[in-house]
């Protein structure tokens, strides 16, 4: 499923335009996308949570020339499945 | 404290011109479309944000912490999102 996919499925269950099905859920995203962000963190309820999380500075090699380099620290987002959606995603 | 969906619901109300109801059921949908998509064993993409695959687990040998008995932990599918570039390097400067 495609983020037009999903556009269309909502609208089917909605008395809104798709046009504004479309904005909504464009701006849901950019507020889960700020949330991770800004370090706040997302948390809704069976599904999951989006954080962002440090990974440290380490030494890496290249895989294409096996040069030495160092890899700065830096911050990663990451999403953690809730108990429900493990529970459903399980069973099929 | 987290984002929840009240304050994307009321995010929703207050940029866009839609009610409480339906900004409350857009985003109660939205996130239940995405876990009925992922229940069937199919994969969720939303460009400019990431994509949430299913990916599965052979069966592996473990152990109760607790006991420290020997047990097998089934195979089992699992969600994980993969954070597309444009969510990445956001996250980084941030």
């Amino acid at each position: 499923m495609k983020k037009i996919d999903l556009v269309q499925n909502l609208t089917e269950n909605t008395s809104l335009p798709k046009s504004d099905v479309k904005l909504a859920v464009d701006l849901i995203i950019a507020s889960i996308t700020q949330s991770i962000v800004s370090g706040e963190g997302v948390e809704i309820r069976g599904f999951g949570g989006f954080l962002k999380k440090h990974r440290k500075a380490r030494q890496g090699i290249n895989p294409k020339t096996s040069e030495r380099t160092q890899v700065e620290e830096k911050y990663v987002p990451f999403f953690k499945p809730g108990k429900f959606l493990k529970e459903i995603v399980n069973k099929g | 404290m987290s984002l929840s969906k009240k304050n994307i619901a009321d995010e929703l109300v207050r940029e866009l011109e839609m009610t409480h109801a339906q900004a409350l059921q857009l985003t109660n949908d939205f996130f239940d479309q995405i876990q009925a998509t992922l229940a069937t064993g199919e994969e969720v993409k939303l460009s400019s944000f990431g994509n949430f695959v299913i990916r599965e687990k052979a069966a592996r040998p473990g152990r109760n912490p607790k006991t420290g008995e020997s047990v097998e932990i089934s195979a089992r599918k699992v969600v994980s999102f993969k954070a597309g570039p444009k969510l990445k390097k956001l996250t980084q400067i941030g």
